[in-house]
């Protein structure tokens, strides 16, 4: 035994006489984890959580959480001589006079702006892939939680400098307060501590920002992680796995390398991006103040959905009996937007009320072939995209040349119209993908050479798919559609007969299916 | 399995393919070598760091294509940085992937649910532990501490109520009185209708009287437009365009969809557009919503002149300023 092994031997034992770690160890160093690139999205999402609570916390250092206004004399001149609140000043302060502390802003900023992108494609690929179903639908759950909260603390984060665009951001978000029937006002005064904008609100939603979030986010992300490690991770379909085991590499060494190194490639990443790609350069908008504003303001991109809604809107309110109901901010700021974030939270649920399946889940689906799925997330993916692209129709209207009004009529017709446009494309899609797997099986994968009969008949020779790969096409299950019957054995109505039938239709749509290829099939087709 | 059909049988995880690394020593040295090199760029990234961090200058700009000028300690930084990191993880990948064990291994999963056994002992604890506290028998304590759970989460609410003062009517007032001298912003001078050319606009906030200061909150509601345009161009109803001077229009400047301020104004066509949600005000038309989701026109400040021949309000607004709220009477 050479001595370095018996030091580790000694502080091992050291740590396990008094912990017992090593039973819990000796099982997990080897535990499973299936290798897709898809899996790495979730990381990207963690490790950009990491590198905003490193960048964050160096900003803090000399960031100053003050609305208190003075005159500016640091050394970027422009703005010299200026009225300023020191959040601002600060800001200018980390970006002109500290080493580093630009790229740190930026890296800051960037981090955040991949750790949202990470979190919605996460999101999709979950969603997709089947990944919420049994057992993991409190995983789900957390994760709806985690992007919006995400989604609050970027608002929080980009609004803490104090610059001219923030400043708006923060306005439109009272006014957003302000709308709420009965205790709008109230609340308001209560957040910014009296009127618009007044002294309080940076320095609360500062420690909003670096205190409470990020604790709530520590917890939520550690239950995030245990539940995968404790569920073990989900796997695509191939040869050998099965809904009973996890095929792939040991945590040690070869996940632990490549997820370890992960970390380093996405903060590589983000460190080269804020070093070559300004983002955010808080002085070139100036100091925030009410009665001013820059054309084109645009908020991040994860809010900028929520900002088109707002665009696109009617001009709706109602004035009676002395009171007045902004619906023009209530519907797309909080209605439209409630209304799917907990339609996403509750669709595992919803879904498998629908397929009455309470099996537990481990092996994920190919999109082709839960086309009512597929096709209802890219409905809302549509709805959203079009969200999003009104959030700019601004810059998109100079960049190509549109009026406003175009750019504003396209979007309030087409949120209307284009999702069930998506879902009618998406389904048909899925359906004709199924089709192309069941010719694949069954006539094998077109090879390009072409042979002339001696009738003069030219055909393409076709070869049988690997076993393989058949098995990938073939393994899904196509459910049979509920049979709910809306009577009892003698012929009496059901107390819950609507909903049955509401369940029976909607799994007969989702029963629509290209028949998957069986033995048999294949077995006749050998004969021929 | 739902199909009746029998389904195309599970060929088995194939057999494992070995890399190159794995038995010929020459190419598992080159491996070896590629990780080293990959390490040593990361050290070289951090080299670079520190140097930039030292040395280069903090007002040293230079000329680069793509990125236009920049500023080289900040760009160098950020290249040293992204280097010493981003090997790292090259070399790390690159390892496990070249030269560990790249052969797939098998655990098996285990239901989530305990078996039934646990769950009737947990069932079983449970009800003893409920037990041996007599919740189920004493009634007054499980009523007495339900009301005094309940009650506790009063405190904590009630001490949120010092975040801020009730907002009173303060939505409703700004700081324009009756002869509140109209003054420019930047600059607070005094202006007459004479300064304003016609299609000339300009902000104005109101005068400050002697030891006031002005704080961001009064601006948030006192922001004012002023637009001139031919008398003539006006289809206001008799008292709106007795509000007007000349041909001298006032608008509060704060939209009334969400409270930005209102910056864009379009000569040619007459119209005001919000930047924040693009709502389009028909000047002329004393700012009547004419596009977007704004729905109250702008409030408007009426105007006159002083003995002076300065440019005066003649009341305060006769409405609120800026988003619409709940106590809103609006008419």
């Amino acid at each position: 035994m050479s001595a370095r092994e018996r030091i580790a031997g000694t502080v091992a034992g050291y740590v396990d006489d008094r912990t017992g770690a090593a039973k819990w160890m000796k099982k997990n160093l080897n535990k499973v984890f299936p290798d897709h690139w898809s899996f790495l999205l979730g990381e990207i999402a963690l490790y950009s959580f990491i590198i905003l609570l490193l960048s964050g916390t160096f900003l803090t250092f000399w960031f100053v959480p003050s609305q208190h206004e003075v005159i500016y004399n640091g050394s970027y001149q422009p703005l010299s001589g200026l009225s300023m609140s020191e959040a601002y000043q600060s800001t200018l302060h980390i970006s002109f006079d500290i080493r580093g502390g630009l790229l740190m802003r930026q890296i800051h900023h960037w981090a955040a702006l991949l750790f949202m992108v990470a979190i919605v494609v996460h999101l999709l690929r979950v969603y997709f892939t089947g990944a919420f179903r049994k057992p993991r639908e409190f995983n789900w759950i957390i994760g709806v939680g985690l992007l919006t909260l995400g989604i609050v603390e970027g608002f929080l984060g980009y609004s803490l400098p104090d610059d001219l665009l923030s400043g708006t951001g923060i306005r439109i978000a009272e006014a957003i307060i302000q709308a709420l029937p009965v205790v709008g006002s109230y609340i308001s005064y209560f957040a910014f501590g009296g009127a618009f904008p007044g002294d309080a609100f940076i320095p609360r939603i500062y420690t909003v920002h670096v205190l409470l979030l990020p604790g709530i986010f520590l917890a939520l992300i550690t239950v995030h992680l245990m539940l995968v490690w404790y569920q073990k991770h989900t796997q695509y379909p191939g040869p050998g796995r099965t809904e009973k085991n996890v095929v792939g590499y040991p945590l040690l060494p070869v996940y632990m390398a490549k997820a370890g190194g992960f970390f380093f490639i996405v903060f590589g990443v983000i460190a080269f991006l804020s070093a070559v790609a300004s983002i955010n350069p808080i002085w070139l908008y100036g100091p925030y103040t009410p009665g001013q504003i820059s054309a084109g303001s645009q908020p991040d991109w994860y809010m900028g959905w929520l900002d088109g809604l707002v665009r696109m809107s009617p001009p709706l309110e109602t004035h009676a009996f002395g009171h007045t109901i902004s619906w023009n901010i209530l519907i797309p700021g909080l209605i439209v937007p409630g209304i799917m974030f907990t339609g996403l939270a509750l669709y595992p649920f919803i879904e498998s009320w629908i397929s009455g399946d309470k099996r537990e889940h481990h092996i994920l689906d190919r999109p082709r072939n839960v086309p009512n799925r597929t096709a209802l997330g890219a409905m809302a993916l549509t709805f959203t995209i079009v969200g999003l692209l009104n959030g700019g129709n601004d810059i998109i209207s100079t960049t190509f040349h549109l009026t406003i009004n175009q750019m504003m009529w396209f979007s309030r017709i087409g949120i209307l119209v284009l999702p069930p446009i998506a879902f009618v494309i998406t389904k048909r899609l899925c359906l004709s993908l199924q089709r192309a797997d069941r010719d694949l099986v069954l006539h094998g994968r077109e090879t390009g050479t072409l042979v002339r009969m001696p009738s003069g008949e030219f055909v393409e020779v076709h070869e049988p798919i690997s076993a393989e790969k058949a098995w990938v096409l073939t393994q899904h299950e196509q459910p049979k559609p509920l049979e709910l019957s809306d009577t009892d054995a003698r012929g009496v109505k059901r107390p819950g007969a609507i909903k049955n039938k509401l369940r029976n239709r909607m799994s007969r749509a989702n029963a629509v299916a290209v028949p998957k290829v069986s033995a048999q099939d294949l077995k006749e087709i050998e004969h021929h | 399995m739902s199909n009746e059909l029998e389904a195309i049988s599970d060929p088995g995880l194939p057999a494992h393919v070995h890399r190159k690394a794995d038995h010929d020593p020459i190419a598992e040295k080159k491996a070896e070598r590629q990780v080293a090199i990959l390490f040593l760029l990361s050290a070289a990234g951090t080299i670079l760091f520190i140097y930039s961090y030292i040395w280069i200058s903090q007002d040293l700009f230079i000329y680069l294509p793509v990125l236009g000028t920049t500023n080289a300690k900040q760009l160098f930084l950020g290249l040293g940085l992204a280097t010493s990191l981003f090997f790292i993880g090259a070399g790390a990948i690159h390892w496990a992937k070249t030269l560990m064990p790249d052969e797939e291994v098998i655990a098996m999963r285990h239901e989530m649910r305990s078996d039934d056994e646990d769950r009737a002992a947990l069932v079983k604890s449970a009800k003893e532990g409920a037990a041996a506290a007599g919740l189920g028998r004493r009634s007054l304590i499980k009523r007495t501490m339900g009301l005094s759970l309940g009650l506790i989460g009063l405190s904590p609410l009630l001490l949120l109520r010092d975040l801020g003062p009730l907002p009173a009517k303060e939505f409703d007032t700004t700081s324009w009185e009756k002869g509140t001298r109209l003054v420019t912003d930047p600059g607070n001078r005094p202006i007459k209708p004479s300064d304003l050319e016609v299609g000339a606009v300009a902000q104005v906030l109101p005068q400050l009287r002697a030891g006031e200061e002005r704080t961001l909150n009064n601006i948030g509601k006192d922001a004012v437009l002023l637009i001139r345009l031919r008398p003539e161009e006006f289809q206001l109803t008799p008292e709106k365009l007795a509000m007007t001077h000349e041909g001298i229009i006032a608008f509060s400047k704060i939209c009334s969809h969400m409270g930005c301020a209102i910056a864009l104004y379009e000569q040619q066509t007459k119209h005001l557009l919000c930047p924040c949600h693009q709502s389009t005000f028909d000047v002329p038309r004393g700012a009547k919503v004419i596009f977007g989701p704004a729905a109250r026109p702008l409030p408007q400040l009426g105007i006159s002149v002083d003995s002076e021949g300065y440019l005066v309000a003649q009341n305060p607004f006769s409405e609120p300023v800026g988003p619409s709220f709940w106590e809103r009477n609006t008419k």
